[in-house]
């Protein structure tokens, strides 16, 4: 009996130091969550301004300019920039969006894909892991962004994406991510981010008689790939969040768990000290009336 | 009038200023008290923002943006950028 005494005690122990673990983590997730927000916060003035100006332009020019990066053409290579993040132990999060990628592939894309015309770019080290691991077409070229997120970094990337589009290496670009609604809650999202979908010019932008310096058009050639700098920096914030929210999530859940089973411990190791004790009182006992007799 | 310097990693600069020079894409230029509405492409450079009429300035290195003039209110966006040593 005493063993078993022992046991519970040991698992009481290792699942106490796991829930500490675990709450840790939860502490240092959400503090990271904290940081993410501001940096998506931080940006938000800037990405409204451009938008901004870009329906500004866009209102008081007619016709809508015809631009490389809007063009549609058919879809014969596809380039699809999956984020995921570096690290585990965040539920399903990287699961899902594997699963989103996949699904995307075999829904819009089978055909691409069976010429091998579907590449990969990962961003974040599990999905790049993932996708070597079954032979997908992958490019590792801008899985590290998340190691130092910069904007700097993040540009590099679109750059290269709309390179490529620009020079008819790939006819589409999609990004595969998870949009952070809040803390407890993501949306993976599948978006479209070449050829530009329709620019819709807000009514009621053209404010002022602007002067244009270079001329309109220039300004939209100009203007369009730094929008989309700004997208795909929005795209990795965005993810950057969802990540620290759902490893929150994750192991909040795990620390609750923890604390069920140190419930349910507890009790068998009161169970088992209650055995003990009564054996041990009814040896003393039959023993004191042993000699008695 | 108001200036804003605005990068996507965060607000850099927001104040009242006398005057701001600028590098555009076709040459550097200076934009004042009441200027007309303007938007502008902007390359790499020097920024100098002109703090009052005698010679208080601060020096910005940037990357290439925009910058949207209208009502007196003067909004340069940039991809980056770093102030230089006073």
């Amino acid at each position: 009996m005493p063993g078993q005494l022992k046991e519970v005690r040991n698992r009481i122990g290792s699942v106490q130091s796991t829930q500490q673990i675990t709450k840790a983590m939860k502490m240092v997730s959400a503090a990271k969550l904290r940081r993410a927000q501001d940096a998506i916060i931080q940006m938000r003035p800037y990405a409204k301004k451009l938008q901004e100006l870009l329906s500004n332009i866009v209102s008081s020019s007619e016709g809508g300019s015809e631009m490389t990066l809007a063009a549609e053409r058919t879809v014969e290579k596809v380039l699809l920039i999956v984020v995921t993040s570096d690290r585990g132990l965040c539920g399903a999060f990287n699961a899902n969006l594997i699963k989103l990628a996949k699904a995307t592939i075999a829904e819009k894309y089978a055909d691409q894909n069976k010429k091998g015309n579907v590449t990969i770019w990962s961003i974040g080290k599990k999905g790049y892991e993932h996708f070597v691991k079954h032979k997908y077409n992958t490019e590792a070229t801008y899985k590290d962004i998340f190691q130092n997120l910069t904007f700097e970094n993040v540009q590099v990337c679109a750059q290269a994406a709309i390179h490529s589009f620009r020079s008819k290496q790939v006819d589409a670009v999609e990004i595969i991510y998870s949009e952070f609604k809040n803390a407890g809650t993501q949306r993976f999202v599948v978006e479209r981010f070449l050829p530009i979908p329709k620019v819709a010019g807000k009514k009621g932008g053209n404010r002022a008689d602007f002067i244009f310096e270079p001329a309109k058009e220039q300004l939209v050639a100009e203007l369009m790939p730094r929008i989309l700098n700004t997208q795909l920096y929005k795209v990795i914030l965005d993810s950057n969040a969802s990540e620290h929210g759902a490893r929150m999530t994750a192991m909040d859940k795990a620390t609750e768990n923890a604390n069920e089973m140190l419930r349910a411990l507890k009790i068998s190791y009161n169970r088992a000290r209650q055995a003990a004790i009564t054996t041990e009182l009814t040896e003393i006992v039959s023993g004191a009336a042993a000699l008695q007799g | 009038m108001n200036l804003e310097i605005l990068t996507p990693e965060k607000k850099l600069y927001s104040g009242e200023v006398y005057g701001v020079q600028m590098p555009g894409i076709s040459g550097s230029f200076e934009v004042l008290e009441k200027h007309a509405p303007l938007v502008s492409a902007l390359k790499a450079g020097n920024l100098k923002i002109l703090k009052d009429k005698q010679n208080n300035t601060a020096q910005f290195e940037v990357q290439g943006g925009f910058v949207e003039v209208l009502r007196n209110k003067v909004t340069v966006l940039v991809e980056g950028a770093k102030q230089l040593g006073e």
